[in-house]
């Protein structure tokens, strides 16, 4: 029997046990194959909603599914989180203290916001990583009575549209309440344009010039001086905020890191194959690589679709099909009612349009869709 | 040079050259030299000008079949 654990159960991981489960089914029926998922948590969170919880156009029970309910049949679950990576041996060990043995093994465990790498930014400044935090921004939205909103960005971060989605949403919520004369946006960007993406950059430096919101670059925050309401960059500029809204640097998980299977918690990927570096039968998804590509989940869905076909030729026939190739698609809200897209590979740039309605419709649509996106169905 | 040591950002559009050395810097030790590979021309330009603007040290850029060579010292 030919087993393989994934170990993490967010976007990637699902969508590849789906994948794998409908590829390998006849196998699976058989017992020549096991595909067994270990996860920290029996919920799924669709993590793009909670932007919309930001502005009170989510609620918390929209963001969840039961794990168990997105799985095919046939896929083995345990909520039990891996504790100890044993890939001299080919076994991981859980935290309650069992051993799978594998002869394919896939790390998607994903990344975790991390606003205390920065002094005073986790104790001053909103942000949408965590259902909490989501909620946290939406009453300081409700509750702001104006100044300036300054939107800080660390290094490196998930979802890669946030930055500009946050401004451009919280313009039109401004805009709602007739607040635009009273609110002064401030965004910042770690790099020299407003967007890693040069041509979602230039993009962007039309449209808010054209909505009268200032930007500043090469701004990375150092630390936060809450008393004195001021952000220091590495830069050595001065920002005053009277509303601090971040998007924080992320890290990769502890479990990566007190393995020691790569700094920062990102793991040594091979950009095609998907393989962790070094090895032959360990496979890397999502935000867990240390590819240069976006940490978002457009990028673990193309790469478990590649992965999931790889897998299942190296069992059927011992040896791999396809080589992933970079793809990425990602919606851009432009406001409330507005969105756009950037769909890019390796070797191809985007060319964002302009906004539309029906994009940002689609927007609405995909996030019920993405519960059959994650099934595999999509 | 150790691969460790080494941010291989060829063919990167997001988050591109610039940020992958920026949450490199942020992980390594004041002293550390780091080598930016990068098939992007705009980061012979974008990563001396951040280099300098925070306080770091280039040491050398060099271009080699459509492939730049930045590198640099962590300073502080």
């Amino acid at each position: 029997m030919k087993k393989i654990v994934i170990v993490g159960g967010g976007t990637g991981g699902t969508i590849l046990a789906n994948n794998l489960a409908r590829r390998l089914a006849t196998e699976l029926a058989s017992n020549q194959v096991r595909i067994t998922m270990l996860s920290a948590t029996d919920k799924h969170m669709y993590q793009p909603g909670l932007l919309y919880v930001a502005f009170g156009r989510m609620a918390a029970e929209d963001l969840y599914q039961d794990q168990r309910s997105l799985l095919e049949p046939g896929i083995t679950f345990h909520v039990d989180p891996v504790k100890t990576f044993d890939l001299e041996h080919n076994r991981v060990e859980t935290q309650a203290g069992v051993s799978h043995a594998y002869d394919y093994l896939v790390i998607c465990t994903g990344s975790r916001p991390n606003p205390e790498s920065v002094p005073g930014l986790a104790e001053h400044a909103n942000h949408v990583y965590t259902l909490e935090a989501a909620q946290k921004t939406f009453a300081a939205l409700q509750q702001f009575k104006g100044g300036r909103v300054a939107i800080v960005t660390g290094v490196p971060h998930k979802c890669p549209m946030v930055p500009l989605e946050l401004t451009f949403m919280m313009h039109d919520y401004f805009k709602d309440r007739a607040m635009l004369d009273q609110v002064e946006f401030y965004y910042t960007y770690p790099i020299g344009r407003l967007h890693s993406l040069e041509n979602v950059g230039k993009w962007a430096q039309r449209e808010f010039d054209k909505l009268g919101i200032n930007y500043e670059t090469l701004f990375n925050a150092k630390e936060v001086d809450g008393a004195k309401q001021q952000v220091h960059s590495e830069e050595g500029s001065v920002l005053d905020y009277d509303l601090l809204i971040t998007v924080p640097p992320h890290n990769g998980m502890s479990v990566i890191l007190e393995n020691e299977l790569g700094a920062g918690g990102w793991i040594p990927t091979d950009p095609a194959t998907l393989q962790m570096q070094g090895t032959e039968n360990v496979f890397v998804l999502g935000d867990t690589t240390n590819i240069p590509i976006s940490k978002a989940g457009s990028t673990a869905h193309y790469e478990a679709e590649t992965l999931g076909e790889n897998l299942s030729t190296l069992v059927r026939q011992g040896t791999m099909v396809r080589a992933y190739e970079g793809k990425v698609f990602c919606f851009i809200e432009a406001g409330k009612d507005r969105a756009t897209y950037a769909s890019f590979d390796y070797l191809h740039p985007p060319q964002p349009q302009s906004p539309t309605q029906m994009i940002h419709w689609f927007k609405l649509a995909y996030n019920k869709l993405y519960w059959n996106s994650v099934r595999g169905l999509l | 040079m150790s691969d460790s040591q080494r941010v291989d950002a060829r063919n990167s559009f997001c988050p591109g050259p610039l940020m992958e050395l920026i949450a490199a810097m942020k992980l390594a030790k004041v002293g550390d030299e780091l080598e930016v590979l990068s098939t992007d021309k705009g980061s012979a330009h974008d990563i001396p000008e951040w280099i300098a603007k925070v306080g770091h040290e280039l040491l050398g850029t060099r271009e080699e079949d459509g492939v730049y060579y930045i590198q640099v010292r962590k300073s502080k």
